[in-house]
């Protein structure tokens, strides 16, 4: 089973799913980008295990992983800036409750 | 005492038991992240998750991915996440409902994803050995120094646009200019 390529895809497959479900269900700001940091985690672990399987990757696959990763903590890193400076206006977290344009 | 090739009792091999472990320890610590009501509790899940996927890595042969993973989101992510959530939640307000109102359709559109995601690795062939490859790390750094020297260029002014951007939209703003 750690064989093969298809486990590892289906792996990272129902971790995006997971991710996915937390985007759209949770309420919490910060929630949500912990659920896209799993989407982005497995993205890479896509891009990784191609890499482990496929010859013409074989070392660029790490590469593209490690970008993916510099990548993902700039956008960590601005969402959490822009999730505190609502928080600082609105006082809450809650996604829900950012509904001044619909009063 | 020489070790077995194959766990004893159950006959697989010790590459498939930890397989197997890790991705139950990734998938559980997954659903944890995004169902769990203590959002601290989430964020501590969320650290186990990028452990587990760590040790994924490592399995697959890429030992600097495994590292960095270490590195950059134990490290740092997930404390900046941690971070966040303790200057966001208040001890007054309470955890109340943790959901949209659309949660069960979002449930159901997150299983089929994964059953059209299933499906789809199922039915291709996407030309793979049936063993798996070690990536040495020093081809890793001569590909990341002369193949991708411009992507990495580019990701290092990405993460120092990133910083400024981070403290300018976090910083508090003066109402009076005194």
């Amino acid at each position: 089973m750690s064989n093969s390529l298809d486990a590892y895809l289906i792996l990272a497959g129902i971790l995006f799913a997971i991710g996915s479900f937390g985007f759209l269900a949770r309420r919490n700001a910060i929630s949500m980008l912990m659920s896209i940091e799993l989407m982005l985690n497995a993205v890479n672990l896509t891009i990784v295990a191609f890499g482990s399987f496929v010859e013409s990757l074989r070392t660029s696959s790490s590469v593209i992983a490690l970008i993916v990763m510099a990548v993902a903590a700039a956008e960590a890193t601005v969402g959490l800036s822009i999730v505190i400076a609502i928080y600082r206006n609105r006082r809450t977290p809650l996604v829900d409750e950012y509904d001044t344009l619909r009063q | 005492m020489a070790i077995p090739d194959a766990v004893p009792v159950l006959g697989i091999g010790w590459d498939d038991v930890l397989f197997m472990v890790l991705a139950a320890a990734l998938i559980g610590t997954g659903l944890l992240v995004v169902t769990m009501r203590d959002i601290i509790r989430c964020g501590l899940a969320m650290m186990a998750c990028f452990g587990a996927l760590a040790g994924l890595y490592a399995l697959l042969g890429a030992p600097l991915v495994a590292a960095a993973q270490v590195l950059v989101y134990i490290g740092a992510i997930s404390v900046l996440i941690l971070f966040a959530i303790m200057l966001t939640e208040t001890k007054a307000a309470p955890a109340r409902l943790v959901f949209q109102t659309q949660a069960i359709p979002a449930a159901i559109a997150a299983v089929v994803l994964a059953l059209i995601i299933a499906l789809t690795v199922g039915s291709t062939d996407w030309g793979a050995v049936p063993a798996r490859l070690d990536s040495a790390t020093d081809a890793v750094a001569r590909s990341l120094f002369r193949d991708f020297v411009l992507p990495f260029e580019i990701v290092g002014v990405l993460l120092l646009a990133a910083v400024i951007g981070g403290v300018f939209l976090a910083k508090r703003e003066r109402s009076d200019p005194s």
